[in-house]
């Protein structure tokens, strides 16, 4: 039996007097699909943060890959918050995609691809860029390497800040609403591109989605989260073909009744 | 009748001083606008202290007294300044200090979704700022930088006072033996307008090299 990759347990996260996450605990396998769905504001989207290190906690541990995320261990053993370079090594081994893609707007796309693995990994210039126009061609946009990303469209800008997260090699790939910033017509380059992942690597993979039909065909395990806290998990075809808990039912509903399709 | 031809050369000398003194004084400030200006966004309280204290009190005083003090009452702690050294000082931290302002502005109106992309692809602070921010930041800082160097530029006037021959001082000269006013200060008017057309149009082309292919970063 292998040992999770993550390991949330009991953490808590106020933004000023709003509790985001409320004794949040729960756990993903390696390689496991985990698609995090509920209404705006449920705290799904901090957790992806909180794993980024783009948000810090205010109680409880985090365990990636057998070490703590936010702790260090001292000599004796005893847990002591961790610092820049501790963060900086956890870091290696996450990736994430933003929905409003974020990428360096100065850069062309190609080096959008290649200046991470260039500084962080201290990669030579014609091996990131062998490797950046490998994953640039799996994303269908090697033909758009030279352009700048002020000449591209929402999907294909999200296609290469996907390209651009992949280039670090991370072991778990955190996916924050990555196709509700584009126009609908586009959001189905940006998930058969995701789709692709899922199904030839063996990362580990957290996505925040109002896309419910996604959700369920990408996902191994659906998690439903309201006020901070899972309300219910399982299967996807349990959670979105027969939902247990009144919260996730009437959720369901209306985003049906919206037009998304499940 | 006065034989002017020795006297412009006279000015043209001055001419160059002046352009000296704002060369100088411009490196003098773009060092320091760069370093009080990220000091006062570091992590470090002390060091934004230390950057705020400078911002203030070189903004706080005035750059006449700024260049007295440096040229008058640091030789008796033992600094002895040549003129063109104190006026390199002066001019430079005092234009340095404004500018550190926009350095700092500028930095902060870079999105903060560029930074958390930093983050996620685990750039440190340093790679952040030097491959990241900077280059958006600098085509916000250029159109205030091209003021500041422009008003380093006329300031440059002021270091007449203690007597360094720059343009201004060397008009004075021609001023005195010839009586005539007209000729040495329509001179130099028109040579600090040219002097100032030059730097602006510099940096129009260097704000339009560094904007290329950059939409929506512009502001």
């Amino acid at each position: 039996m292998a040992s999770p990759i993550i390991k949330i347990d009991a953490i808590s996260k106020s933004f000023g007097a709003l509790k985001v996450l409320d004794d949040l605990s729960m756990q993903v396998m390696p390689g496991e699909k985990l698609a995090l769905i509920g209404p705006s504001g449920s705290g799904k989207t901090t957790i992806l943060r909180i794993l980024m290190t783009l948000e810090r906690i205010d109680g409880g541990h985090i365990e990636i890959d057998g070490e703590q995320l936010y702790h260090m261990q001292k000599n004796g053993g005893e847990l002591v918050p961790a610092d820049e370079r501790h963060l900086a090594r956890m870091r290696r081994k996450i990736g994430m995609v933003f929905q409003l893609f974020n990428l360096f707007p100065h850069k062309s796309v190609l080096d959008n691809v290649t200046l991470a693995p260039m500084l962080t990994q201290k990669m030579p210039r014609e091996a990131a860029e062998k490797r950046a126009m490998e994953l640039l061609d799996m994303v269908g946009m090697a033909d758009k390497a030279k352009n700048m990303p002020s000449q591209l469209s929402g999907g294909q800008k999200q296609r290469v800040a996907i390209a651009r997260a992949l280039a670090l090699s991370p072991r778990i790939m955190l996916f924050d609403e990555v196709t509700s910033a584009l126009d609908p017509e586009l959001v189905e380059e940006v998930l058969n591109v995701m789709r692709r992942l899922a199904e030839e690597t063996d990362m580990t993979m957290l996505l925040v989605t109002h896309e419910m039909g996604f959700a369920h065909d990408f996902a191994d395990r659906v998690l439903f989260f309201d006020r901070g806290r899972i309300v219910e998990e399982g299967a996807p075809d349990d959670i979105f073909r027969n939902p247990k808990q009144e919260r996730t039912q009437s959720f369901l509903r209306k985003i049906i009744a919206a037009g998304h399709r499940v | 009748m006065i034989d002017w031809s020795g006297y412009i050369g006279l000015i043209l000398q001055g001419a160059l001083v002046t352009i000296q003194l704002t060369i100088m004084g411009c490196a003098l400030a773009l060092a320091m606008a760069f370093i009080a200006g990220l000091g006062r966004l570091s992590h470090l309280a002390p060091v934004r202290w230390l950057a705020t204290a400078y911002i203030e009190f070189f903004r706080g005083t005035s750059i006449f007294v700024q260049l007295f003090w440096a040229y008058f009452v640091l030789p008796i702690m033992g600094f002895d300044l040549s003129s063109l050294q104190a006026g390199v000082l002066a001019l430079g931290l005092n234009v340095g200090a404004y500018g550190a302002e926009v350095v700092r502005g500028a930095v902060q109106s870079i999105g903060r979704e560029q930074f958390e992309a930093c983050v996620a692809l685990n750039l440190s602070r340093f790679q952040t700022m030097r491959h990241v921010i900077l280059p958006q930041a600098l085509i916000v800082m250029l159109p205030t930088f091209c003021n500041n160097a422009i008003e380093l530029l006329k300031a440059t006037a002021i270091v007449s006072l203690i007597s360094l021959s720059d343009m201004t001082f060397q008009a004075q000269v021609v001023r005195a033996q010839t009586g005539n006013t007209l000729v040495p200060f329509t001179t130099i008017l028109i040579l600090y307008f040219m002097m100032a057309m030059t730097i602006s149009t510099a940096m129009r082309w260097l704000e339009r090299r560094l904007a290329r292919g950059l939409d929506g970063v512009r502001s």
